[in-house]
């Protein structure tokens, strides 16, 4: 017999589940690497906390690419928080005790927004949502996206709207980037580079100590662009207090005992290994590992040396047994009576299984590896079809929830 | 279209998780595989592209992998000093200190412009002229086309200057559909396929790079023909089920199951396989790579890829 997974050998009441690590938290931050199903496992965490806990919950959403509305039936969630309408739910067939929301994080919407809100005046505020070199900031590149999520994140936690939020996050090494963004700004502010660049600009090349710098900037960027630099972080620094203020709190909000981190991971050696690699850095970092989602696991079946012998059976007899089996199979449709291509079906029926095996004991290899120990190891079976609606997340939700 | 294997820059991208890593490293290995001198970059510095090859770790300075095919990792700062010292004749020994500053500044100050370095280094060896084709493990989906538009968005914003010269090349370069070429991996899957999609229309409405082809990946086999899926179910019915347990001496329901998640997983990507054609423009090439069932990875299994891969190219 087998080894059978973890989580089922344990009795059920006394093992601590999703259930009840979501039921003492007001933020779960989802990570891990790209492709595991990270997004739907954080919708469907979400969906299960508003059915089962009655409480209100938003999932927001920070990866660049629009997924979360595919997987919730909603078309266009933007950057403000939508509800879930109750008809998705009663499609769904199902009656929540709380509210589901959801939001996409919009970049662009986020910084302008953080801008409005801690320029000192209308003027500043006006220089500096016009400034190119703020447009390119907010809209245009990837590393922005780090630093505003967290900030969005602090923001809406902060109001108090929700009971519960769950964040979806970029894949792992963005991820990691997305924690140390608040420290990483909050440094840029303090140092000195940010001081030279400000200096008035005929003042530059005369210092001793920052000549080189000024020359290299200069001869790679041009002068002019320089100027816009220099004007952009002139204007910026007003805001200087407000934003190292705000990091400082977005950091204390992270390793905040009300926080806890979902780390989800396939059990293919790839993304586990980087899934270990944040779960290690989590802990490194003082933060709360809560638990570890197995997606897209292979079904338990497939392990079972019995089902090897048989299928090895069918294979190696498959010509003999095709013909013992041909009169019943005959008898109710001539046509399925062939014994040859009895025998195929056989063969590929046999084959399937032995392929899917492979697939299965890797998986169980993989998981008896893992190095890093959770509170909660959940394990989610592969679901033979897409999940495309309420009804499939809940399905999902049902499995990773206990 | 000019075929991928004409190319002399292809950028593999796609959502994470299908298979990227290992359709670069394979297009690569297929390419050295027919005498060419292939050099295979990693843009995202994880350092797994060695395993691939199961060669020693790759470094920023490249190293042979496979006879013709050479490795490496990109790495911003030293593909920075290679810029300052090759392209400006700034002289970065012994000045350390202004360099990593002048770094910082440049990653963190002025956006776009640690993608012209990173891509403006690839471009580069493109130029130089040493290379038969430049196979790029760019990053995922998400990203990719903040690092592809960055020449034109630094332009836009630059109008003098040295990395002005710089971009105004790189742009030719990126924009030249019989040089560069961006390839798509996904697999058969609604996420994959919806994000191909999408990445599709950006890489047309923000770019200036072609698309060159989608490679679907994990193509399950069919198992049955229609007739035969018949038998399949016949045989799943609780009598002869019975009988086959007997015939076997053994539990046989769990072996059927596997086929029928076979069959249903197979069923619901085609689905999406048919979204994805109608998705993509007509020209661009579906090149489909089966699901291998194997117990790791490593350079057999990146033979097998370009053994494939080759095939769908009619190689």
């Amino acid at each position: 017999m087998a080894a059978r997974a973890r989580p089922s050998e344990a009795p059920a009441a006394a093992t601590p589940s999703l259930d009840s690590l979501l039921a003492t938290k007001e933020i779960v931050v989802a990570c891990g690497p790209g492709g595991v199903g990270k997004t739907t496992t954080a919708a469907a965490s979400a969906l299960m906390a508003a059915v089962t806990h009655g409480s209100k919950v938003l999932v927001l959403t920070v990866d660049p690419a629009k997924r979360l509305a595919n997987a919730l039936g909603l078309d266009g969630i933007g950057n403000t928080e939508h509800r879930v309408p109750d008809a998705a739910f009663k499609a769904a067939g199902v009656t929540p005790r709380g509210e589901l929301w959801a939001a996409m994080l919009d970049t662009k919407e986020s910084w302008d927004s953080l801008i409005r809100q801690h320029a000192p005046d209308e003027q500043t505020r006006d220089e500096i949502l016009a400034n190119p070199l703020y447009q390119n900031i907010a809209g245009r590149f990837v590393q922005s996206h780090d630093y505003i999520a967290m900030e969005r994140l602090y923001e809406i936690h902060s109001a108090g709207k929700y009971d519960l939020i769950v964040v979806d996050t970029p894949p792992t090494r963005n991820a990691l980037d997305f924690l140390d963004a608040p420290e990483r700004l909050a440094d840029f502010f303090s140092s000195r580079l940010l001081r030279w660049l400000i200096v008035p600009y005929r003042s530059k090349l005369i210092n001793v100590a920052t000549k080189p710098f000024y020359q290299i900037s200069d001869r790679i960027l041009g002068t002019e662009f320089m100027g816009d630099i220099s004007e952009f972080f002139i204007l910026f620094q007003t805001m200087y207090d407000g934003f190292v203020e705000r990091s400082k709190a977005v950091g204390r909000l992270l390793s905040d005992r009300r926080t806890t981190f979902v780390v989800v991971s396939t059990l293919e050696a790839t993304p586990l290994r980087e899934a270990e690699f944040f779960a290690e850095q989590l802990t490194e970092r003082k933060l709360h590992l809560g638990a570890i989602v197995l997606n897209k696991v292979m079904p338990d079946y497939l392990q079972g040396r019995a089902g090897t012998r048989v299928a090895e059976a069918m294979k190696d007899r498959a010509e003999r047994l095709a013909e013992q089996l041909a009169p019943r199979l005959g008898a109710g449709d001539p046509a399925l009576g062939d014994p040859a291509q009895i025998a195929r079906v056989l063969t590929e029926v046999a084959d399937g299984y032995l392929n899917f095996q492979v697939v299965a004991l890797r998986e169980m290899e993989e998981r008896a590896s893992l190095s890093v120990a959770p509170e909660v190891l959940a394990t989610v079976p592969f679901f033979d079809t897409d999940i495309y609606d309420l009804a499939g997340l809940l399905r999902l939700g049902e499995q990773i929830w206990r | 279209m000019t075929p991928l294997l004409d190319r002399k820059l292809v950028f593999v991208t796609g959502k994470g998780g299908t298979g990227k890593t290992t359709v670069a490293s394979a297009l690569a290995l297929l390419v050295a595989s027919q005498g060419k001198k292939v050099l295979i970059c990693e843009m995202d510095g994880k350092g797994e592209l060695s395993g691939y090859y199961e060669a020693p770790p790759t470094a920023f300075k490249e190293k042979e992998v496979q006879p013709g095919l050479f490795a490496m990792t990109m790495d911003t700062e030293a593909s920075l000093r290679e810029y300052l010292r090759l392209q400006l004749h700034v002289p970065v020994i012994g000045r350390i200190g202004p360099v990593a500053k002048a770094f910082d500044f440049l990653a963190t100050a002025a956006p776009g412009v640690k993608e012209i370095i990173t891509v403006g280094k690839i471009c580069w060896e493109v130029r130089g002229g040493n290379w038969d084709m430049v196979v790029v493990d760019a990053p995922a989906t998400g990203h990719i086309v903040g690092q592809l538009a960055a020449p034109q968005a630094v332009n836009g914003l630059v109008r003098v200057g040295l990395i002005r010269t710089q971009t105004d090349w790189m742009l030719e370069m990126l924009s030249d559909p019989a040089i560069t070429g961006l390839l798509a991996v996904c697999t058969p899957e609604e996420m994959p396929v919806t994000e191909t999609i999408e990445l599709a229309g950006r890489i047309r409405e923000e770019t200036t790079v072609e698309l060159a082809g989608v490679v679907v990946n994990r193509v399950l086999p069919e198992l049955f023909g229609r007739q035969e899926e018949q038998v399949f179910d016949a045989l799943t019915t609780p009598a002869l089920l019975a009988e086959l347990d007997d015939l076997v001496d053994g539990d046989a329901g769990p072996v059927l199951d596997a086929a029928r998640l076979a069959v249903t997983m197979r069923r619901t990507r085609s689905t999406h396989l048919e979204r994805l054609r109608s998705g993509i423009d007509p020209d661009v090439p579906l090149l489909y790579l089966p699901y291998l069932f194997t117990k790791s990875h490593g350079l057999r299994t990146t033979r097998q890829v370009a053994e494939s891969l080759g095939e769908e190219m009619g190689l």
